[in-house]
């Protein structure tokens, strides 16, 4: 009996010191992760062509920056299609990293949210000054008017990649206007013979937002007004959104670009000899080198603007295309600005920029022969002179949504025989518009 | 009496310390079943039943991305997600009921095309052949695929370009082998062929089971009387597998009215609008547009048309099984 019951006061006593050890390990745990000053989360995207890559890349770099500051940095990559919904759950519930990439169209939307930190002056002087990044890249990193919540990290920008011996074999020159695009797309386009001028990524909502957008601005269009209202379908963006569409229209692209939902699908047209042009940023080049393709086999010229812009017509050939650098509130923020700085100074900024096909983001690093010569001074002159950010308002994701799902179904009404007109592009709009105002926001 | 007595007598004697230890082994034993089910009380709480009320609440609220991190100071709504939501007058309502149409029409062709290839192939297995366990084996393999592995294939399958489903067609002369399957009107065929291929071995692994569980010998005597195949089907199998179906049509449907990852995978974010099934519309509602209020309004509406859907459906089903 007496046996039975130290047995049992044993077993309830070690039910409790379990549970209490539980708690403890539970409670210190988080001590240490919320406490210890020289351990970072770090967020990276996806930049290269797998998550592992990107750690191969990243693990130098962060055992650098810890052996130089002492501040251990725990990185965790992640997919792009993943990144936005982890970063709102992180927001939701407080518990996220220090240090976060994202998307630099998301800049504004996220600044809403209010769980990031403001990059001040003081805070901005601390990693460099406003000054070491490229001004157009800065644009892109929150509204007009308010403090930064990111920095540039990575830039992108669009151009047009044509296939050299296509050109050569059809005689044409590389386009220097939308109406030479168009007149060379034609030129090079023989079903018969499954080749197309281009191919695009149709399938792809934010890719069509992008174009909206580009053309849009050669059109003298805007897609919000100053108050932040949507303004999709004024006459400016309905002719811009038709330019792109009208491509399709005159069958000069690949009719399986209405299907493709990635760019990778788009550039397999393209080193597949099946289009002759690709407009795709510029880290396209490294899946098309992964298809295959040799980088003296095709060039890269900067997307034509139209012969004469119409009035209000602004010279913008790409978006200021990039990700960027973010840091939580709730942070450690002595040592996350330090990460930031370091990510962001000369020597890292060539180093990742290079591994990941992306452009610098400051001058120092842009002015470096590395990015001054060859394709990639296409692209830095396009990302530093002619490029302009995607809306800074809050409610860009869903100017991004609305419009390019609208455009979306038109290429695919294209693309299964019926072609669209303006008038149905203007519907299309305003449909758009009225799903974005219909929301409340 | 003396049962009485025994009574009064067992009522009266002191307690035992063997009496106190069999009392409290009963109350151990009474009590263990619902000491088992805790865990799974527990996690059904905090995975469906927390979930879904944070989701009805949430339906209450401006909920946005202005009040993400502040999310317990959101306004309250009122209604207006609701009214947003069911305005067919406005784009969101209208495309909501567009979303709708389409997923009855798609968890209605779907359920009948997988019941009908489950019945059809359960009754042709029901017989012993030689073969039968290769055959049972090779029709559930489709189920016991992964669900993500197996929608990317047939994204492959039906891609334009270089899908062998064209290139099938276009072999058999059905068509010109240039039709795309994953745009316009065709996603919707495309959409319930893929959901067709997924379930119908769950139908045929149901109704092989429930029909393990008709005797043979109604089959023999009703062959002896002269009834033939579809007779001995109509008469016998059907009615007796009357309850399996109930389940098994219940369950397809509510499956296949949630379903999220066939259209998920098949267009990635970019899903047609003849393919959009309302989960998935109500997932771009609340994480693409940040509008978690309003999405949350969009899942409570389809929570409660699927209750409705339920209770009705058993309702009918089970006074139509009383009455046979």
């Amino acid at each position: 009996m007496a046996r039975q019951r130290i047995s049992e006061k044993i077993r309830k006593n070690t039910a409790w010191s379990c549970a209490a050890l539980l708690v403890a390990t539970l409670a210190l745990s988080a001590c240490s992760e919320d406490e210890d000053p020289n351990t970072l989360v770090y967020w990276a995207s996806n930049q290269g062509s797998s998550i592992e890559e990107d750690r191969q890349i990243l693990a130098p770099i962060l055992e650098r920056f810890e052996e130089e500051t002492g501040i251990h940095v725990e990185l965790e990559v992640i997919g792009w299609p993943d990144l936005l919904n982890r970063i709102m759950a992180a927001t939701t519930s407080g518990e996220g990293p220090d240090v976060v990439n994202i998307g630099n169209t998301w800049s504004a939307s996220l600044q809403a949210t209010g769980a990031f930190l403001d990059f001040t002056e003081e805070r901005l002087d601390a990693i460099g000054g406003r000054l070491k990044f490229l001004e157009t890249s800065m644009r892109s990193t929150g509204a007009a008017g308010q403090p930064p919540v990111s920095v540039p990290l990575y830039g992108l920008a669009y151009g047009l990649f044509y296939n050299r011996q296509m050109f050569e074999e059809a005689g044409v020159e590389v386009p220097t206007t939308w109406e030479e695009l168009v007149e060379a797309a034609h030129r090079l386009t023989d079903p018969a013979a499954d080749r197309y001028g281009l191919t695009i990524t149709g399938a792809s909502y934010t890719e069509n937002a992008h174009f909206a957008f580009i053309l849009g601005q050669q059109q003298g269009g805007e897609f919000f007004d100053e108050e932040g209202n949507p303004t999709f379908a004024t006459e400016e963006n309905v002719r811009a959104v038709y330019q792109y569409l009208d491509l399709l229209n005159q069958g000069l692209a690949t009719p399986s670009s209405a299907e493709h939902s990635v760019t990778a699908e788009a550039v397999t047209d393209f080193t597949a000899g099946r289009a002759a042009m690709l407009m795709g940023q510029n880290n396209v080049t490294a899946n098309i080198a992964d298809n295959g393709m040799s980088e003296d086999a095709y060039g890269v010229a900067p997307l034509p603007f139209p012969a004469q812009l119409p009035p209000g017509g602004q010279r913008i050939n790409s978006h200021v295309a990039g990700i960027n650098i973010a840091v939580f509130r709730d942070a450690h923020e002595e040592a996350a600005l330090e990460f930031v700085e370091f990510l962001t100074s000369r020597e890292q900024q060539i180093t990742l920029n290079q591994a990941f096909g992306s452009l610098p983001v400051t001058h120092e690093a842009a002015h470096e022969p590395e990015f001054s010569t060859g394709n990639n001074a296409v692209f830095v002159d396009v990302l530093m002179n002619t490029a302009a950010p995607m809306p800074m308002v809050p409610n860009e994701s869903q100017f991004e949504t609305t419009v390019g799902t609208a455009m979306q179904e038109l290429i695919a009404q294209i693309a299964t025989g019926d072609p669209v007109t303006l008038e149905e592009v203007r519907q299309a709009l305003q449909d758009a518009e009225q799903n974005m105002t219909g929301v409340g926001n | 009496m003396t049962t009485a007595t025994t009574a009064i007598t067992s009522q009266r004697r002191p307690t035992t310390p063997s009496d106190a230890g069999g009392r409290r082994r009963r109350v151990h034993s009474r009590a263990l079943p619902y000491l088992l089910l805790i865990p799974a009380l527990i996690f059904e709480l905090v995975v469906h039943v927390i979930p879904m009320l944070t989701g009805v609440a949430m339906s209450f609220f401006g909920l946005n991305q202005f009040f993400l991190r502040r999310w317990l100071e959101a306004p309250f709504a009122g209604l207006d997600n609701y009214r947003i939501a069911i305005d067919i007058d406005g784009g969101i309502g209208r495309s909501l009921l567009q979303s709708f149409a389409v997923t009855v029409a798609f968890a209605v062709a779907s359920v009948t095309l997988s019941w009908t290839l489950g019945m059809f192939a359960a009754v042709l297995l029901q017989r012993s052949f030689r073969g039968r366990a290769a055959l049972r084996t090779l029709f559930l393999v489709p189920y016991a695929l992964p669900v993500y592995a197996a929608v990317i294939l047939w994204k492959f399958v039906l891609s334009r370009e270089a899908g062998m489903f064209n290139h099938l067609l276009a072999q058999l002369g059905i068509t010109d082998g240039n039709t795309f399957w994953l745009l316009g009107n065709n996603s919707f065929v495309s959409i319930v062929l893929v959901s067709v291929w997924r379930l119908w071995p769950f139908a045929l692994l149901t109704l092989m089971a429930g029909m393990q569980a008709i005797p043979d010998e109604i089959y023999e005597a009703a062959a002896v009387d002269g009834a033939g195949i579809w007779h001995q089907f109509r008469s016998i199998t059907l009615p007796m597998l009357q309850p399996v179906n109930q389940v098994l049509i219940l369950v397809l449907f509510l499956w296949t009215f949630n379903d999220f990852n066939t259209p998920y995978v098949l267009f990635s974010q970019s899903v047609p609008s003849s393919a959009d099934l309302i989960s998935i519309h109500v997932y771009q509602s609340s994480f693409l547009t940040w509008n978690f209020g309003l999405g949350s309004a969009m899942s409570v509406l389809l929570l409660l048309f699927l209750l409705v859907v339920t209770v009705l459906y058993l309702l009918v089903t089970s006074r139509r099984a009383r009455r046979a």
